[in-house]
């Protein structure tokens, strides 16, 4: 067979399929101008993740358990014990924003272990090969987590709302929540992928983020104010951008004072260096 | 490692043998300008190195793909494959000068070389919680193809792979060689020049196998892309591949078309059956590999087509059954091949 001239390829290379309807395939799209790209892979990611939330909302079903609980039963029982000073609103409405914050946090933290699983599998890995600098892909993984916390942030809200917690409906403060959902998340996001970066394998990461996502809560503005935390607490929530993200949620939600200008400040500055970090770890976990 | 490795690669003559027609692309790579000036290679490796600490996965390849062949890089698991791949896809950090693809150097023009490039990895790397449909249009995204032409040529994609009909099921239900066409389809909506396939049919049954073939070669002949493929299957090297680099240990041991490869065994053999003595004794080039009978005693018939997996075996030398992949390569390909099912 070897001798002979025979070239069975040739016969078998007319599948049944439409080849003859391939035009397009023959011209490569045209790359948009550079300070487009950003914005669409963002914009990409998010669409993903819209589709992923679509075909399966189990998860986004299960994740609504813990945020009722803690406000049903946590947020209840001080409401009527009274133990925490919240300046005159009730404890539930002050718990609130906190739970928003905290199951955000929670889905953005489990989406860098996400990302880990997806290089197992060769789906970033190809993501990394497309005209696509590791920072937009870094950004448009971010802000897919803060689009899932987004979901999530509504869930709580209207359960939060069902149990009598008189928030705010301006579309414009809304609008605003919807930021500091997202921005959150975006910072946590990267800081679970940049530990990813480091650590580079799940399970090591899975430790590492319940191990972090608990103190983190903890010693934040989340559950009480911070003026009753000892000093060294106060510190820890000082650099906590958690701490952050629950004042301008309770000021957007409640109408509390809120240090609004300097929240956002802290949130967009976190994104960003977080965004910074773990892209520039991203090519430890191409490797 | 015995001596004649080095003036092994490449050192295949170009003419003689049978050769089989060189399947010319049916159209052109558009823009390619009026063949005055002779077009750049697809891609280029000269020197190619990349360790894993002490691991040297590929030691000094030296590679030339021509525009619009089927390449085929063959080898053993282990034999540094994946990792060649993943430098010329600028997955790994190359030094400026080792990797060029259509011209562009693969440290220096990252963005370009991308975009000329259409990848299927080695695991099933669809996304399991989108659809055919959303899988493509994802990669339509990411390569900037504009939103009104988005749908069309997703759907061109598809149609070329032949998962119209399935495009819009769950890629969970998808089987492996379905998942397989689907990841093709990604690769090609972006128009590459350069589809890089890393062991495409791994894992799969005969039949998916022979389709997925058979869709790259219809592509390819209608798109007239460059195809550079790794594989562990000899027999599908020889039967889809223009040219194949068999690769062992991190180097390319020989280079040519596969009845060039195969004609030069048959040569060696016979040099080394009827000695003539002069020349024999200093070449280098003469390889006493198979502990061939002494000559006296023609124990073997007179001519036995050698495959090209008698070829590998010739210019790898012994220890291949031995070596061929540490732990870690075989557990990664069971688990490529169980996900496949
Ligand atoms: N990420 C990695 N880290 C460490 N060693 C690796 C890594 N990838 C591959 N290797 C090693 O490099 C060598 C070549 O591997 P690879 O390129 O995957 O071969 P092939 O694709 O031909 O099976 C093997 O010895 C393998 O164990
Ligand atoms: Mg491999």
């Amino acid at each position: 067979m070897s001798e002979a001239p025979a070239a069975p390829q040739t016969e078998s290379a007319e599948p049944a399929t439409a080849t003859d309807r391939l035009d397009l395939l023959l011209v490569p799209p045209r790359a948009r101008p550079g300070w487009q790209v950003l914005p669409a892979r963002v914009v990409a990611m998010c669409v993903v993740e819209l589709q992923k939330l679509r075909h399966d909302r189990t998860e986004l079903y299960t994740r609504a358990v813990q945020p009722a609980l803690w406000l049903l039963i946590f947020g209840e029982t001080f409401t009527h014990i009274k133990a925490i000073p919240t300046g005159g609103i009730p404890y539930i409405d002050f718990l609130a924003p906190g739970i928003i914050a905290q199951s955000a946090m929670f889905i953005a933290i489990f989406y860098g272990i996400m990302i880990i699983w997806e290089r197992d599998a060769g789906i970033l890995t190809k993501l990394l090969v497309t005209p696509t600098p590791r920072s937009a892909l870094i950004a448009g993984k971010s802000f897919a987590a803060g689009v899932k916390a987004l979901i999530q942030a509504v869930v709580v809200i209207v359960i939060a709302a069902l149990l009598g917690v008189a928030m705010t409906w301006n579309p414009l403060r809304l609008l605003a929540v919807a930021v500091a959902v997202v921005l959150g998340s975006a910072f946590f996001s990267c800081l679970s992928m940049t530990i990813a970066g480091i650590v580079l394998t799940r399970d090591r990461l899975m430790g590492i983020g319940q191990a972090i996502t608990m103190p983190l809560f903890f010693a934040s503005n989340a559950l009480y104010p911070v003026a009753v935390m000892p000093g060294w607490l106060q510190a820890v929530s000082k650099v906590n951008p958690l701490s952050y993200q629950v004042d301008a949620l309770r000021g957007l939600l409640l109408g509390t004072h809120a240090h609004l200008a300097l929240d956002f400040t802290v949130l967009t500055l976190a994104a960003a260096a977080g965004i910074a970090a773990a892209a520039s770890l991203l090519g430890r976990l191409a490797r | 490692m015995t001596t004649d490795d080095e003036g092994r690669p490449g050192g295949t003559p170009a003419s003689g043998g049978p050769d089989r027609a060189p399947r010319t692309p049916a159209a052109p790579a558009p823009g390619t300008p009026a063949p005055s000036a002779p077009p750049p290679d697809a891609v280029t490796c000269r020197g190619l190195r990349y360790a894993f600490g002490e691991t040297r996965a590929v030691d000094g390849v030296d590679l030339a793909v021509r525009p619009g062949e089927v390449f085929g890089l063959l080898g053993p698991n282990g034999a540094g494959k994946t990792t060649a791949i993943r430098c010329i896809t600028t997955l790994l950090p190359v030094p400026e000068g080792m990797v060029r693809v259509f011209g562009h150097d693969a440290s220096r023009e990252r963005m370009a070389v991308r975009r000329l490039l259409g990848y299927v990895p080695q695991q099933l790397s669809a996304d399991a919680g989108l659809t055919g449909r959303e899988n493509v249009a994802l990669f339509a995204r990411v390569f900037d193809v504009a939103r009104r032409e988005r749908a069309a040529r997703v759907g061109q994609a598809l149609e070329a792979v032949g998962l119209a009909d399935a495009a819009g099921r769950l890629a969970k239900t998808y089987s492996g060689g379905m998942i397989r066409r689907l990841e093709l389809a990604q690769a090609l909506v972006s128009a590459p020049r350069l589809l890089m396939l890393d062991e495409p049919t791994i894992g799969l049954d005969p039949i998916a196998r022979t389709s997925v073939w058979e869709h790259i070669n219809a592509v390819r002949a209608a798109t007239g892309m460059t195809v550079l493929v790794t594989t562990h299957y000899m027999d599908e090297a020889d039967q889809y591949c223009d040219r194949v680099a068999l690769m062992h240990h991190g180097r390319i041991r020989a280079l040519g078309t596969p009845d060039e490869l195969r004609a030069a065994l048959s040569a060696r053999r016979r040099a080394a059956r009827n000695p003539a003595p002069p020349t024999t004794a200093p070449s280098p080039g003469a390889p006493a590999t198979s502990p061939a009978p002494s000559s006296s005693a023609p124990s073997r018939p007179p001519e036995t087509a050698p495959t090209l997996e008698d070829v590998f075996r010739d210019v790898a030398g012994s220890g291949l059954d031995e070596q061929s992949g540490d732990f870690r390569d075989v557990r990664s390909t069971r688990r490529t091949a169980n996900r496949v099912g």
